[in-house]
């Protein structure tokens, strides 16, 4: 299935639409952590979204906890959604539990990783280190790839008309 | 004449609970044959400092969006659909106003706005105020807005996330909710232009 997607930040990222967004995937203990990715910030904004999923493979339930990155003076772990035309974002202080065999999304729309405080804005290309720290699965170095969302990417919240252009 | 009175009910029902935006809003006489009016008076600056007011918008269809830029996904996504929908109308995007709010004034200075606005079409005005003009504003808007406390320290803010659209008038036309399409708005836009 060929699909291009729109960038979402069109007309700032006309350049990035032909950018394809290469996967990439980290394993620590039972969970495997698939294509961290991040939308590049406008210029002035402190905050950034970081997307990934997250699969259990264990037998185990688990828990993203925490994490840092030199990006930005703080990492935290949110859930956003518009309802009844409100939108709302929360920080999740507890973290965000993985059951075995779950794969949970964190996608534009919903759950999240907030990048508060950005040093620099993030620009299309960009590696974003940071270190995502689990209950069981303890700590991880990975990287969000600054681009567009990936098709297997989007989750339930994504802006629908992405479709073929 | 009914379609302002079943939006203010709709976003009041998700806010229900928190007594903050619709009680002391909706009009003590509101009936079928008096809808709530969406929109009114505000004072207000714009990204370079020069006041702007609901006078200024008069004479264009306006399309205005409550937001702040701290905000990483609602704000930044509507303001590019915007840009999108100024660059769809070609030379009758000039005949528009796109009106982008600050409901975080303390933060969102008019310089912070200028910065922001930036990265997106230039005819987007960005607007902010006092505390006080912003609140009267929302009000006026229909906008529900609540600064939330995060536990790392700072804040973030809860709000209306829809473009609400008005005819040159100043008659309320219609809201443009988040997300679908990313060109949602170009044919609302036409057709305030040419009605």
């Amino acid at each position: 299935m060929k699909r291009t997607v729109l960038p979402l930040l069109a007309g700032l990222l006309v350049a990035g639409a032909a950018m394809a967004a290469i996967a990439h995937d980290y394993t620590v203990g039972s969970i495997r952590i698939g294509h961290p990715w991040s939308r590049p910030t406008p210029a002035g904004a402190v905050a950034g979204g970081g997307f990934l999923t997250l699969t259990n493979t264990g037998k185990v339930p688990d828990r993203l906890l925490s994490g840092t990155t030199p990006a930005a003076d703080r990492l935290e772990i949110h859930e956003m959604s518009v309802t009844d035309g409100i939108m709302r974002m929360r920080a999740l202080p507890e973290g965000l539990a993985i059951a075995p065999g779950q794969t949970v999304k964190l996608a534009p729309g919903g759950y999240h990783i907030m990048l508060i405080g950005l040093k620099k804005p993030l620009a299309l290309g960009d590696h974003v280190p940071a270190r995502l720290k689990f209950e069981k699965a303890g700590e991880v170095e990975v990287s969000f790839i600054v681009g567009n969302p990936p098709a297997e990417a989007t989750g339930a919240g994504t802006p629908a008309g992405m479709g073929p252009h | 004449m009914r379609a302002p009175i079943r939006l203010l009910l709709g976003l009041c029902a998700g806010i229900a609970l928190s007594l903050a935006a619709c009680e002391r809003r909706a009009p003590p006489e509101q009936t079928a044959a008096a809808p709530v009016a969406i929109g009114g008076p505000f004072h207000l600056v714009d990204q370079t400092g020069h006041p702007f007011t609901h006078r200024d918008l008069l004479g264009k269809p306006t399309a205005i969006f409550f937001g702040f830029t701290f905000c990483p996904e609602v704000c930044p996504t509507t303001l590019a659909d915007m840009t999108r929908w100024l660059a769809a109308l070609g030379p009758d995007g000039n005949r528009v106003n796109v009106v982008f709010v600050s409901i975080d004034p303390t933060r969102d200075t008019p310089a912070v706005l200028k910065q922001y606005l930036g990265n997106f079409d230039p005819r987007i005005r960005g607007l902010t105020g006092t505390e006080a003009e912003i609140a009267t504003t929302a009000r006026e808007y229909r906008i529900f807005y609540r600064k939330v406390p995060l536990p790392g320290g700072g804040y973030t803010m809860d709000h209306t996330a829809g473009v609400f659209l008005f005819d040159r008038t100043g008659k309320f036309a219609g809201v443009i909710s988040y997300g679908g399409d990313p060109n949602r708005g170009v044919a609302p836009l036409r057709h305030l232009l040419n009605p």
